[in-house]
């Protein structure tokens, strides 16, 4: 394989999380390096590099950072490490096994674009990840590399350790800094609340992902020419995924953007080794449970932001989730929208209300309650949160929450539909207790 | 003992200080009085309140927003299985089935002798499923025997997993002569590295 394992690549070495193994590596190098450039220029490298952001919207960083409205100070720093979309798996390992990687890029960050403060807000249950980050933030602070004047100079930033305490939506942006302000986890509503301009204390803030941020350090040290050297067109570099499911070898694999191909990942014996006890696949996710669902047709697809998203869904999160031939559509479709009911904000109508009706009714379904005209109540509630169910989605919500309860309905109501109309077949009609199920 | 002690006052003034609004500091805090006495109790609340000045409504409207903080003692030890869409694919729902047999109470219940069980959302372990956390630390791939191999360690002291509330065994702590001082958000003023101002004009 012709390219280089970037924010994994101390992953071997079960000591990187200590700072002297992370020093010994190549670590805070580019630090020292962006610390003799100009601001704008590291801000400059980080464009040329077009990095796209790993959260889930693959916005490009260099680009956002340039949205902070010239002379409003102080901006900030937040970093989103609350991952919790369901089948996503890679900012806990690089927050445990290299933190001072995704140190390093917050310090980049905040060097490039002015920021005076980071907080790094890791999810509330991932109480491992925060002794990781805290030990190695005690051990930065103590070599100089952040707080005041860091290595003599004039550049000084606090990175603040925070951490959540249980809810999803806190990972959408606007949401993450309401929490961040002490509050309830709610959206905010977009605009005027885009956190670049009107953030965190309403001063311009940048949110970006834990991985995000720990590509940092490679690019500045090695360059963006080195770095666009590898991936595709559109999306450069490399990129985590995390493959679960019925697979032989669930894993966490870095891989190069655009020539690797969802085959590769599930089947390749490098990777997850195939589908389990030998079966065929009926359905994989593609980018998490937000997604919309791909299925063998889309099997050689390379691994690249454009050609998914033409194709109708997208990278997400990184999380691809691999269901076999057996796999009960229903119970799956049920699963992924009850995550969505359980864990909708509450905020607006559409996705409270909507979300709740659809768990209640696959619910219904499954218990054997289901009624012939089940199947296009579905549609219309989920025509209700996101019109026409689009892809990318239209929304009557706040935030992508809503719509994204809708993404599992819109895959398997369609394709699997006779595995709804079975379930409803045999339902017995005399007992037809809504919500009840 | 609700009220923080006088140890974690000094945490939690500590905390509260790397923040520059005071009110960020509250689900940290709120952390804090759940490990101090298991869950967040009535007069931890009113203690955080008083800190942070807060009106006590505004401290449970934020807590009672997120699901690991409980308003009531929970036992010991809680165990959380996860039923994400991974974890569903490969026997999540039996597992959680076996664990309420084995156990003897349902989802959301405690024993007589402290441990409860639960079905929680994706616990961001997926190739690790069929996955749990005991007070949230985790563990990865596990049947049925190994759950039961788990509750037995509990009980005979030989698996020790910190009691609920108890997060991270480590904390940040920033030296006051390191410290780069709060942002304030007040004064409109460019970091000290931030070049002049006409040099900035083409960096959007
Ligand atoms: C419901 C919802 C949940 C999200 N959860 C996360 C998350 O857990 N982690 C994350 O980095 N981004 C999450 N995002 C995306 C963030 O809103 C935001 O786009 C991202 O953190 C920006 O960082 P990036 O540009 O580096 O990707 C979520 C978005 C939505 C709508
Ligand atoms: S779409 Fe759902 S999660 Fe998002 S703001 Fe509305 S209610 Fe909350
Ligand atoms: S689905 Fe169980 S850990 Fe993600």
């Amino acid at each position: 394989m012709p390219f280089e394992k970037i924010v994994t690549q101390r992953f071997d070495n079960v000591e990187a999380h200590k700072i002297a193994t992370y020093e010994a590596t190549g670590g805070y190098v580019a630090l020292r390096k962006a610390l003799d450039m100009t601001p704008q220029a590291v801000h400059d490298e980080v464009k040329a590099a077009s990095l796209l952001g790993r959260g889930g919207a693959g916005f490009p960083a260099g680009i956002k950072w340039g949205f902070c409205p010239p002379g409003v100070w102080p901006r900030y720093l937040v970093v989103n490490g609350d991952e919790s979309e369901p089948g996503t798996y890679k900012d806990r390992q690089l927050l445990e096994r290299d933190p001072h990687q995704v140190i390093e890029g917050c310090l980049l960050a905040c060097y490039a674009v002015g920021l005076t403060q980071c907080f790094l807000y890791i999810r509330g249950e991932m109480a491992h990840a925060q002794e990781r980050v805290a030990a190695a933030l005690n051990e930065a602070y103590a070599a100089g590399y952040v707080g005041k004047n860091i290595l003599g100079t004039d550049f000084s930033v606090d990175i603040v350790l925070h951490w959540g305490a249980g809810a999803y939506i806190v990972g959408e942006e606007t949401a993450l800094i309401e929490s961040l302000e002490g509050n309830r986890g709610m959206p905010r509503l977009k605009p005027p609340f885009f956190p670049a301009a009107v953030g965190l204390y309403g001063q311009p803030t940048i949110v970006n992902n834990v991985e995000t941020l720990a590509n940092l350090p490679w690019i500045i040290d090695r360059g963006a020419d080195a770095y666009t050297a590898m991936g595709a067109e559109n999306s450069k570099g490399t990129r985590v995924f995390a493959v679960s499911g019925h697979v032989n070898k669930p894993g966490v694999f870095e891989v190069e953007f655009g020539t690797t191909t969802f085959r590769d990942l599930i089947e390749g014996s490098d990777y997850a080794g195939g589908v389990r006890d030998g079966k065929a696949i009926k359905a994989f996710i593609p980018g998490g449970a937000s997604a919309i669902w791909f299925y063998e047709e889309h099997l050689d697809l390379p691994l690249e932001k454009v050609t998914i998203d033409k194709a109708g869904s997208m990278l997400g999160s990184g999380a691809i989730v691999v269901m076999d031939e057996d796999t009960d559509m229903v119970k799956a479709c049920h699963n992924l929208v009850r995550f969505f009911a359980r864990e909708s904000c509450g905020k607006c109508t559409p996705c409270r209300e909507g979300t709740t009706w659809l768990e209640r009714i696959l619910a219904r379904i499954m218990a054997g309650h289901g009624r012939p005209s089940d199947l296009s109540l579905l549609t219309e509630v989920c025509e209700s949160i996101s019109p026409g169910m689009l892809w990318p989605p239209r929304q009557t919500t706040i935030c992508p929450l809503g719509p994204s309860a809708v993404s599992p309905i819109a895959s398997s109501i369609v394709r699997f539909r006779d595995e709804f109309e079975d379930y409803i077949k045999l339902s017995d009609r005399r007992v037809i207790p809504v919500g009840s199920a | 003992m609700p009220r923080l002690s006088e140890s974690n006052l000094r945490v939690a003034a500590e905390i509260i200080g790397r923040y520059p609004r005071s009110k960020s500091a509250l689900i940290p805090l709120l952390h804090l009085a759940q490990e101090q006495d298991g869950y967040v109790a009535d007069d931890a609340m009113q203690h955080l309140a008083e800190l942070l000045d807060l009106t006590p409504a505004e401290v449970l409207g934020t807590c009672s927003f997120y699901e690991m903080f409980k308003r009531e003692p929970v036992g010991d030890y809680r165990i959380n299985i996860c039923h994400g869409i991974s974890c569903h694919l490969v026997g999540a729902d039996e597992l959680i089935h076996h664990a309420e047999a084995s156990l003897g109470v349902r989802q959301g219940t405690v024993t007589n002798d402290g441990i409860s069980i639960e079905g929680v959302e994706c616990i961001a372990a997926c190739t690790e499923a069929p996955c749990l956390q005991v007070n949230y630390r985790y563990m990865n791939k596990v049947n049925n025997d190994g759950f039961d191999a788990l509750v037995e360690g509990i009980r005979d002291g030989s698996v020790s997993v910190p009691k609920h509330g108890i997060l991270a065994l480590t904390r940040q702590h920033i030296p006051e002569d390191r410290a780069a001082g709060n942002a304030l958000v007040e004064t409109n003023v460019a970091p000290a590295w931030w070049p002049e101002p006409a040099a900035e004009e083409g960096s959007s």
